[in-house]
């Protein structure tokens, strides 16, 4: 078993630079998720690591061996396409035959009638047929195998695509949204059972999604991609808890991270549309800022109770959860808060509240964007 | 329909309001489609059918009396030599010209999508000869062809080969003909294949490339040839009927000659109707003639559309 590193990958067309000096490295059997929004260039970089795409700077490496300018082909790899890129004449048994055929097959054995008189052949093709089943056993395809791609449903064309990956057992995988033309209940479901397929096969894979909660809950790590640069690297649990960079605080979570512009004033507190939020920041008086804190790190009281000053607007039931939308500071900024069912009942649209914030939640970012690191004295102002 | 609960009315009465309903739609849709029949009937149905009958007469243009004669001009096709010669005759040209049209049109096709710079040039210069006048072209390839004055004689001389005459000669005639026929076919039959090889999926290319299918020929036979299957059954189709209408050249440049070593379908009823005034005979002919081509159509999509449409 091999991993799988990008190192230094630069891609551009014309002035329109796609990738900037990106660099990933998956253990060996590590599951590996790109994850950003669409045009940010991670599709592009699976394509790279696929070698149908060739990058201006940087390499591609599996184990010890460069494959920067090895073709496709060379590579022991395999690939799953968002459109699944069946083959539509060929039935599903053909379709995941094709690279064991092209693989241990002459170009005159795999000939139409010619072939099949051919010296040898014949083994050669029941030892295909044997895995080709294997295969599609282990999907629960196989009753599926005589069907032509056109009769058959989202779900099973994606296992087909998955058995054609599969079958030749590649040293990486590289999964371009697999899930994304499926509906969701199959998408949640397919969801675990390609985890429980990588755990399996222990194969070093690299997914690409638009999904950041797709990533979070499948990969070992994810590579937040953003404009062509790589802006994060981590466990899902670093991702969410402790992000690098506003984007990468913006981009992961649902519902979205709260965030606040704001700047440090004269006593090295944080005012947000003149109010003071935090104290203590340590970091120099007139810098721009932006704090950051998730949903359910808001902890609301009622009026008089420690805390900032604010109104309910909007409450949201979601089931397992319940969101209540807040206006602060009349109207200059407004957070959500996402509360246990059973907590919510206690609050209404246009009443007054008070939010706190556990310090250690609060999150602050530089005017670039960046993770400033703040002084460990840090608290929310007491009253506002 | 039985949870349903009416409201208090006659259920008959309710019905009768459906058929009523349903009777205006219809209505309604033989309204919107009739200037369309009416065109089709008129443009295609009636002359067709008038052809048919026509071919059920003796009726010769210039002549009063006509009489219907029932089937014997069918019976007098079957015992006309020159009707025979030019059956066979057309029968070989699309022979020849329909897979040499296909299959050069397909090559060129391949070979100008994969060449990126002057692809727009070599596409018009393919298609030259389908936009240029085959009437006037015809001239050209009488001079090309000439046995003592013509480039190609002259050429083969080069080479110390006696050339034949090539239009003059009954051997080489249609053979010639239909080298004509394909100059003139491949540049359409090109453009055809060309859009067709632009609506293959990209990613199909790229999941060949990573199952290994890296040489062209196995990338065409993977992806190409099957993705082009549709339009290989249309490009086909039009290269047959094209074939079967052949009449220009043979018109201009031989005139069924030497010897009705040429003498094809479409001469051969223009020579019955259009000179010998023999309308009702040459009608018998134009049945036989569409009859054939819708023979051959039928046939076409009946064994091939299936299998080149998997969806």
């Amino acid at each position: 078993m091999s991993g799988l590193a990008l190192r230094g990958i630069s891609k551009a067309y014309g002035d329109n630079h796609i990738l900037r000096d990106v660099t990933i490295e998956a253990k060996p059997g590590e599951f590996v998720a790109l994850v950003g929004p669409s045009g940010c260039g991670k599709t592009t970089l699976l394509r790279i690591a696929a070698g149908l795409d060739h990058p201006d700077r940087g390499g591609v490496w599996l184990g010890e061996r460069d494959m920067t300018a090895m073709r496709p082909s060379e590579r022991d790899i395999a690939m799953v396409f968002q459109s699944y890129a069946l083959y539509p004449h060929l039935t599903a048994g053909q379709n995941i035959a094709v690279p064991l055929a092209m693989r241990d097959l002459t170009v005159w054995q795999r000939l139409p009638w010619i072939g099949s008189l051919l010296p040898g052949q014949r083994v050669i093709r029941a030892d295909i047929q044997r895995r080709v089943f294997e295969t599609a056993r282990s999907l629960k395809i196989d009753q599926l195998l005589d069907r032509k791609p056109a009769q058959m449903s989202g779900g099973q064309r994606q296992r087909v695509a998955l058995g054609r990956a599969l079958v030749r057992s590649p040293a990486a995988f590289l999964m371009d949204e697999p899930l994304s033309n499926l509906d969701a209940n199959l998408r949640v479901h397919t969801r675990s059972e390609i985890v429980e397929l990588h755990r399996r096969a222990g194969v070093t894979t690299l997914y690409v999604t638009h999904d950041q909660a797709e990533a979070l809950s499948m990969a070992d790590r994810v590579a937040v991609m953003m404009g062509g640069r790589l802006l994060q690297f981590d466990t899902p649990e670093a991702i969410y808890g402790n992000p690098a960079h506003v984007e990468v605080a913006r981009f992961i979570g649902s519902p979205q991270i709260n965030l606040l512009a704001g700047e440090v004033d004269a006593a090295h507190g944080i005012r947000i549309g003149g109010r003071l939020f935090v104290e203590g920041v340590g970091a120099t008086p007139g810098t721009r800022v932006t704090i950051g804190f998730r949903p359910e790190a808001i902890k609301l009281g009622g009026p008089g109770q420690a805390g900032l000053g604010a109104s309910v607007q909007r409450i949201e039931f979601l089931g397992s959860e319940t969101l209540v939308f807040l206006e602060f500071a009349r109207g200059e900024a407004s957070l959500v808060a996402k509360l246990a069912p059973a907590e919510a009942t206690f609050f209404r649209p246009g009443q007054a509240v008070t939010i706190a914030v556990a310090s250690g939640e609060v999150l602050v970012f530089g005017a670039d964007g960046s993770r400033l690191s703040v002084s460990p004295a840090m608290r929310m102002a007491a009253n506002g | 329909m039985d949870s349903i609960a009416l409201p208090a009315g006659n259920p008959a009465r309710a019905s009768e309001a459906g058929a009523v309903a349903r009777r205006s739609e219809a209505l309604a849709g033989w309204r919107l489609a009739g200037p369309a029949l009416a065109l089709l009937a008129l443009l295609i149905l009636l002359p067709t059918i008038g052809v048919v009958a026509l071919s059920l007469t003796d009726f010769e243009l210039g002549y009063d009396n006509i009489h219907f004669v029932g089937l014997d001009n069918y019976l007098e096709l079957l015992e006309d030599r020159t009707f025979l010669i030019s059956l066979g005759n057309t029968l070989t040209y699309t022979v020849i010209v329909t897979p040499l049209s296909v299959l050069l049109g397909l090559g060129a096709a391949l070979l100008i999508e994969t060449e990126v710079r002057g692809r727009a040039l070599f596409r018009t210069i393919y298609f030259l000869p389908v936009v240029s006048l085959l009437v006037a072209m015809a001239t050209v390839w009488q001079y090309l062809l000439h046995p003592t004055i013509g480039p190609v004689n002259a050429l083969l001389r080069l080479i110390g080969i006696d050339g034949p005459n090539w239009l003059g000669g009954s051997d080489t005639v249609l053979i010639s003909l239909a080298l004509i026929g394909v100059w003139q076919a491949v540049g359409f039959n090109m453009v055809l294949f060309l859009a067709g090889l632009t609506a293959i999926p990209r990613e199909l290319y790229a999941a060949a490339e990573i199952d290994r299918a890296t040489t062209a020929w196995d990338r065409f036979w993977l992806v190409t040839w099957p993705m082009l299957g549709p339009t290989t059954l249309f490009v086909v189709t039009i290269s047959v009927i094209n074939a079967v209408k052949v009449f220009e050249t043979v018109s201009t440049v031989t005139q069924g000659g030497p010897n009705r070593a040429s003498e094809v379908l479409l001469w051969t009823i223009y020579q019955e109707g259009f000179v010998y005034l023999r309308v009702g005979y040459a009608s018998a002919m134009t049945v036989v003639f569409l009859a054939i081509l819708m023979i051959l159509m039928v046939l076409q999509y009946r064994a091939l559309d299936r299998r080149v449409h998997y969806t």
